[in-house]
């Protein structure tokens, strides 16, 4: 499984002006490059400060290490406004104050140039937690607002964003505002009238802080899925005390395009077994999408973390006594898949070959990070992506 | 601290991880926090590899720094002992778990598990992948050969007429550039010669295999970066000669295969004339005469970019305007073939330095790593690549080697084929109005690159250029017009010309000829 830096491969696509610099070894460069080495071509927005052996041997005063870097880093990339301190196993290890850092060079470069940081140390996060410990350290630099307003907590593809504007337009609910913005200058603000949907499941940190500036959580499944869909806009309506024929007729024909487009894939997912390795988080509200929506079997659902909290509504959505499992312990976790024998066996990069060797037909579970995935017009694609391995599998005689 | 954008290489342990994934029954027990997983995918997704690499991570947690993480250690390593029974353990620890000195070999070693346990340390913030391998494979051998070897000074036995002679392939990894086709290449042309290969490692050997290493007449160090270290101890602890010559391109697998005869007392002529050597003839038939004197730029590890050096200037009459390496350790090897080529070596890893020098000398062709085809994409510049690190596609399901004369082969092909071709190239050159064959399209046989950027041709800060000579220099095809206009700035710059007009163009254009 991944640490928390990972998640800098989607959040530098989506705050289009904001850099992320780690500050770690060379494990750690070597890590994103090599997650993100898989699609990106690009000039990336991030980068990793190297700590090497003087800075340890205390040979070079780590403090001015880093501003050097950060000085020649914002010469070469004039553009970025936001600048995330990004810590590490090491940096955490040899307890490098990065908080005070940020502080410092916000001070330094400011107005132009805000400087944050968050950890996205293996030791303390995984996977998509650095998702929620980047979105916790923007909450402390939102600005302060007694307004009523809705906030959508969670990177969604720009697209998906969109497409619930309008949603919640056509049903009469806004301001509606997204945490992460797209922009650093257009970071919404949040106070005692925000009232805030999370469009992710690991979002724990980040849902505290907005909570300590005022803010009210409401509580929904994830719109993973038509059911997942409408159940979350429903939570917003509701909060929002919209009658209920409004709903019905706003998102009538949204539905119905999910069902139709998920139907093309319920003949082939319709009782087949699926096993999902703990990875992202995400597995609860995929395992309620396929047992629900597509009729499948859930063997064993396993999750790096159960925020109960959180995932109440999807917990009760579940089939009752389906396996949950939580936390990694990879070899046992693979001896009960093997016995098992799914049909189809969702797992991360390391896994997924070898398993595929060995007769079993994988989903690789960080293409659902990669894939916009939620709301109404991507629920055929979701499903879509659990389909296609199985159908691959039928097609290849060789 | 150093800023990095790309790494050429990665940490000492996946050096490490490359030799214990290669070899079989060899078991890695890595003390590393859950986020140093990731790298499995670099195996099972990057080369394909149809098993998880034989390794076990501690997963340490910030909870557990307070506590025991010793123990935890000592809980993994009996449990992947149990769960694999591996014939020997490489025990050892990656860059956080350095910061916390836990000391794996103390500790495996306590366990008195009934197989050896080799414990392997790096200074993971000094240190980098290559190291990390050759350091790894150095100690795999002196463990598991050392028990075998002769006492100091002993003579070597000479083998006996009615034996054939025995060779050792070392240096081919998991994750390494083309290395199991190496390996079958050099494999042939060992068999032209009547020579047996006694052990390949680690590619594919055991522990036991690597305990039979002495008993090889000589060594073959296919790869210096990684094999050099245990070349030279097995060389001097058996007295086994080891064959330096690296059969990349054809001049350099003649030398090879001369080398071998002379170490093995064979007769080289039946590995020198291979039939299916084509690189010679491809590159003297007229077709390829606009390959001549094509500037180009290589980087990447020492080996790789000093043989592509040679290939290009003396077998495809390319001109060599940059050659670089990430090796520092081989820095010396590279400067000296720089010397040749009569070009400053370029010694760094720095992705950000390999692409100022790029844009400076704005080259035809890039030679170079998975880094170099980000630049070359970036600026418009063709670009092969020649040496580690790469990407999934630069591990191909068909034979494609770079050693020995189909190497050779597949590197006249692999180099050629970026570049437009010959008489297309005259086209545009001739009608450069024509809506779809105008300077600025891309070779017509690669669809996909689309319009190439002008990146290369920055205007210089001091020269002013008049219109109708600027428009002139746009009707230059894209891949000649940043040289043309960075000989006629410096021509003008020369001649004290303060605006470049149609008359400089052209002036400039006769003074430097091509």
């Amino acid at each position: 499984m991944f640490c928390g830096l990972t998640g800098i491969v989607w959040l530098h696509r989506k705050i289009q002006d904001a850099f992320f610099l780690v500050v770690g070894s060379r494990t750690c460069a070597h890590l994103i490059q090599s997650a993100a080495g898989v699609m990106i071509f690009a000039e990336p927005r991030f980068a990793t400060a190297i700590i090497d052996e003087r800075d340890l041997a205390g040979l070079a005063d780590a403090n001015d290490e880093l501003d050097r870097v950060v000085a020649r880093l914002l010469e070469r990339r004039p553009e970025i406004r936001l600048l995330f301190l990004v810590g590490s196993c090491p940096s955490e290890v040899i307890k490098l104050d990065l908080s005070r850092a940020a502080f410092r060079l916000s001070q330094r470069f400011s107005p132009g140039i805000r400087v944050l940081n968050y950890s996205g140390s293996g030791i303390e996060t995984t996977f998509t937690q650095g998702e929620d410990a980047c979105l916790a350290a923007l909450v402390p630099a939102m600005a302060a607002s007694i307004d009523r307003a809705l906030l959508v907590v969670g990177c969604l593809a720009d697209v998906v964003e969109d497409q619930f504007s309008r949603l919640f337009a056509a049903l009469g609910i806004g301001p509606v505002r997204f945490l992460p913005p797209r922009h650093a200058a257009e970071l919404p603000p949040v106070g005692p009238g925000t009232f805030f949907l999370l469009a992710q499941p690991f979002l724990a940190d980040t849902a505290r802080a907005l909570e300590a500036r005022g803010a009210t959580r409401i509580a929904a499944p994830f719109p993973l899925g038509a059911e997942g869909t409408s159940l979350w806009l429903q939570a917003a309506a509701a909060a929002w005390k919209i009658d209920a024929a409004r709903f019905d007729a706003v998102t009538a024909a949204g539905r119905d395009r999910a069902s139709r487009a998920v139907s093309k894939c319920r003949e082939e997912l319709a009782g087949k077994r699926v096993f999902l390795f703990p990875d992202s988080q995400l597995e609860i509200p995929l395992a309620r999408f396929l047992s629900r929506e597509m009729s499948m079997e859930l063997v064993e659902v396993g999750t790096p973390y159960l925020h109960r909290e959180h995932l109440a509504e999807e917990l009760a959505l579940l089939p009752p006594g389906t396996a949950l499992s939580e936390g990694q312990h990879v070899e046992n976790q693979l001896d009960r898949c093997r016995r098992a024998r799914p049909d189809i066996t969702v797992c991360g990069l390391g896994l997924a070959n070898p398993l595929e060797a060995e007769g079993l037909t994988t989903k690789w579970s960080i293409e659902l990070l990669f894939t916009p995935i939620q709301g109404y017009d991507q629920a055929g694609d979701l499903a879509e992506l659990f389909a296609r391995p199985l159908v691959r599998r039928g097609l290849l005689a060789v | 601290m150093q800023l990095t954008l790309w790494t050429y290489e990665g940490p000492p342990h996946v050096g490490a991880m490359r030799i214990a994934t290669a070899m079989e029954g060899l078991h890695y027990v890595l003390h590393a926090p859950q986020g140093d997983t990731y790298a499995d995918l670099l195996f099972t997704m990057i080369e394909r590899r149809d098993r998880r690499p034989p390794v076990t991570y501690t997963t340490f947690q910030a909870r557990d720094l307070g506590g025991d993480t010793a123990q935890l250690f000592k809980d993994a390593a009996r449990e992947a002992y149990e769960r694999f029974r591996p014939q020997a353990m490489l025990v050892g620890a990656s860059c956080t778990a350095e910061l916390i000195q836990d000391d794996p070999g103390g500790l495996a070693r306590a366990l008195n598990l009934p197989i050896p346990v080799v414990a392997v340390e790096f200074s993971a913030y000094q240190r980098k992948e290559n190291f990390g391998a050759a350091e790894t494979f150095y100690q795999l051998v002196r463990a598991f050969a050392g028990p075998n070897a002769p006492p100091a000074g002993t003579a070597r036995v000479q083998r006996p007429e009615s034996c054939r002679p025995r060779a050792n392939l070392l240096g081919p990894t998991a994750l390494g550039f083309r290395h199991r086709d190496d390996v079958a290449e050099v494999r042939k042309l060992l068999g032209a010669m009547g020579i047996d290969v006694h052990v390949t490692a680690p590619l594919g050997a055991t522990p036991a295999d690597l305990a039979r290493l002495g008993e090889a007449d000589f060594n073959v160090c296919l790869y210096p970066e990684i094999a050099a270290p245990a070349a030279l101890w097995l060389g001097r602890t058996f007295g086994q000669p080891t064959v330096k010559a690296v059969p990349i391109g054809v001049g350099a697998t003649c030398d090879f295969i001369r080398e071998v005869a002379s170490v093995a007392g064979v007769d080289p002529a039946p590995a020198l004339g291979d039939p299916a050597s084509r690189l010679p003839w491809y590159s003297r038939s007229v077709d390829s005469g606009y390959l001549t004197r094509k500037r180009v730029f290589i980087f990447g590890d020492a080996t790789h970019a000093v043989a592509a050096a040679r290939i290009a200037s003396e077998e495809l009459g390319f001109s060599v305007v940059g050659l670089g390496t990430y090796s520092r350790e081989f820095a010396r090897e590279v400067r000296d073939a720089a010397r040749k080529h009569g070009v400053e070596a370029l010694i760094t890893d720095d992705y950000l330095e390999v692409e100022a020098a790029v844009k400076k000398l704005s080259p035809e062709l890039v030679l170079g790593t998975q880094m170099e085809r980000h630049i070359a994409k970036r600026l418009g510049i063709a670009c092969a690549v020649i040496s580690a690190p790469v990407h999934v596609q630069d591990f191909p399901a068909r034979h494609s080697p770079q050693m020995g004369f189909e190497g050779a082969n597949v590197i006249f092909d692999t180099w050629v084929h970026p570049l437009m071709m010959g008489l297309e190239e005259h086209l545009v050159a001739m009608f450069r109005d024509d809506f779809e064959f105008h300077g600025d399209a891309a070779p017509s046989h690669l669809a996909d690159t689309g319009t190439a950027p002008a990146a290369v041709e920055q205007p210089g800060a001091t020269t002013l250029w008049a219109g109708e000579a600027e428009a002139e220099l746009k009707k230059i095809p894209f891949f000649v017009r940043g040289k043309a206009r960075r000989n006629t700035e410096r021509f003008a710059l020369e001649q004290g010309v303060g605006t470049i007009t149609l008359e400089t163009l052209y002036d400039a254009k006769a003074h430097f000829g091509r």
